[in-house]
Parts: C-alpha cells; structure tokens; sequence
C-alpha cells in the first residue's frame, strides 16, 4: 500500500510516528499551520512555528526519507484578534518561496464570527495576490454547517479564487455535497470521536463519489491516529473496493490536487 | 455489498454503539440535577433515527447543528460542544 497523508500536524507528534507512517507506506505528508493549544503570545510566535515548518519538520521526517510538505496562515482559533492576525498574515510572504510550502492553510472559522470571516477574507486575499492554493478547516460540530456555507460564499465572492484550486476539510455527511457541487475539493478527516470513523468516511466515497476526495488523519497533540488512512485502506478492502480504487483515493487523488503546486512533486 | 455482508461486517459495531446510547441515557436519568440544552437535543437527534431513508447520519448532524446563516458578533469560547445552544445563548 501507498499513500500520501494530505493533512498532519506533526510538530505535535514523536519521532516514532513518522517511522509508522513510513511503514505504512507513507510517501509524503503535509502539514497546515494550526492552533498550538494555546495562544501565542505575539507575532513572534508564529515566525518561529514557520521556521519550524519549514525548516526543522522537513529534516526530522527527511531522516526517515519522507518528503515533508507545509500550508501556512493565522489559524481560526486565533483569528478574533485581528490585529494579531494582520500582523502575522504580513509575515507570511517572506516564507512563500521556501521548498516545501504548498500554499495558505488552514485558514477557515471557528466559531462563524464576524471577525474570524474578516481575517479568513484577508487570507483569501493572500492566496489569490500570490496564486497560492488554500486549504479550509470548517468549524468543529454545532457550528460545521453554517461555517462551511459562510466560508465558500466567501470563496466564491472572489472572483480570483478557483474551487479546483481549493480544498475543503472535515466535511462530514450534511456539508460533503455543498462542497462538491460548488467545485472545490473536499477532505475528510478520521478522528476517533469527532468528525467521522472510517466506515462513514468510506460510505461518502460510496454515496458522493470520489473524483474529488481526500482522506486525512489530521494528527495533533489531541485524540487522533497517524495511520488512520492506511487503516481506512484496510476497511476498504474489507468492503470489497479494489486497490485500483483504494490507490486512487488515498495516493492518486492528493496527488491530483497537490500536483497544482509544482513544488510538489511526488509521484 | 449485500444487505447480509454489510450486517456481518457491522451489526455488532453497531449493536455496541446502541447500547452504549441506552447506557448512557440510563446514566443521565440516574444523575442528579438539571441536564443542560445538550440532553433535549440528543434526545431529539435520536429521532432521526426512524427516518425511513438512507439519510439519518445527515439528519443527525443537522439537528444538532446551528440552523442560522448570520456571522455571530464575538466568540464565547474556542470550543465546540457538539450541539446548539440556540438563539438566545449569543
């Protein structure tokens, strides 16, 4: 088996896990900038998280001849304070041009404030003034449907912005078809409790088709499992899907959409 | 698959998960206090469940989702608790 994890956050995670991902048949991961757990205290904060993407997470996985891939922004989480946002959103530029950024993300809402869509707008604008591909988180639970619907009219309000360029993760069951029918990408993330299970991940593929469709793990310092996609491989095959098809979803179609930035260039 | 593949492949995940539910109602009934909003909207997610058509995962999530359209003025918090409070908690 291969696959390309589409979406991890492996600052947070051990030295151990890439050597699993490895073997799992892990070709490449990408890692979009999110919240820390806490607040950081100032721009200063984030400059240092890019330099960490950039530069020292692509050699710790390169030990283990993974090629590391990066998205970089202002999360959600820390998006109310816009100030701090604009701030950090103008560092962004300087870091553009390094080997292993793919583009802005995750930009997206939180909790659908006025001020998280200020600062999500701010990002579609970075992206669109330097052609960068954007990866969305939508919200969590209660507040993922009326995000998800706030967050491509966003998108669609900017006539510079390609849905085929865009790629938007944690659908679940009620926000897969919105996504899809308006053009872009949708991701969907394996989580033990939230978001969904392999089996409902495997059933959208089924019901919703997966011409554009990634599976992620989304791995974080919270509940989450690094092989989540190889395992949801595993269920595949046990619901009797060919590795023609498993290969696609899992290997070929990341590679579809990142192949958009021609940085990315496993194959 | 085949309405029988997909029970041998599922039935006992999914007969875990029931009682798992019923256990946790038991629990809730059993405690002390006033339950908050999430109790009354789990209750009414359940009855999704007896839609007649292969779209209660969908259903589900929607009852327990914030049905509103207009960007709210300020964040209460950074979490999620998994159902909406309502109009009147912003």
């Amino acid at each position: 088996m291969r696959y390309i994890e589409p979406h991890g956050h492996m600052v947070s995670r051990t030295t151990d896990d890439y050597e699993a991902m490895v073997i799992a048949g892990c070709r490449a991961v990408c890692e979009p900038a999110f919240w820390a757990g806490y607040d950081r205290s100032g721009p200063q904060g984030f400059y240092d998280y890019f330099c960490q993407l950039t530069d020292y997470e692509p050699k710790r996985a390169a030990k283990f001849g993974l090629p590391h891939f990066t998205w970089l922004c202002i999360n959600p989480k820390e998006s109310e304070d816009v100030q701090l946002a604009q701030e950090v959103i103008a560092l962004i530029p300087q870091f553009l041009d390094k080997p292993n950024v793919l583009g802005i993300g995750e930009i997206g809402l939180n909790k659908n404030t006025h001020n998280e869509l200020k600062v999500l707008e701010q990002h579609i604008d970075l992206a669109a003034r330097h052609e960068q591909l954007i990866l969305v988180h939508t919200p969590h639970l209660e507040d993922k449907f009326k995000g998800t619907r706030l967050i491509l009219d966003a998108l669609l309000a900017d006539s510079r912005i390609k849905p085929e360029r865009c790629i938007i993760d944690h659908v679940e069951e009620h926000t897969v078809q919105m996504v899809l029918d308006a053009g872009f990408w949708a991701g969907i993330t394996l989580y033990p409790e939230s978001k969904t299970t392999p089996p409902r991940a495997i059933d959208m593929f089924e019901v919703y088709g997966g011409q554009r469709v990634w599976l992620n793990s989304a791995c974080d310092w919270g509940r989450s499992d690094p092989l989540a996609v190889p395992k949801t491989a595993i269920e595949m095959r046990r619901r009797g899907h060919s590795d023609e098809t498993i290969d696609r979803l899992v290997f070929q179609n990341p590679i579809r959409f990142l192949s958009q930035n021609p940085r990315f260039n496993v194959r | 698959m085949t309405r029988q593949q997909l029970l041998d492949l599922y039935f006992m995940d999914a007969r875990s998960k029931l009682i798992d539910i019923a256990a946790f109602l038991d629990r809730v009934d059993r405690g002390e206090g006033e339950p908050d909003f999430r109790l009354a909207a789990f209750r009414k997610a359940l009855e999704e469940l007896q839609r007649g058509e292969p779209v209660r995962a969908k259903s589900v999530l929607m009852s327990l989702s914030d049905p509103t359209t207009e960007p709210i003025a300020k964040a209460p918090g950074k979490g999620a608790v998994g159902a909406w409070p309502g109009q009147e908690a912003h």
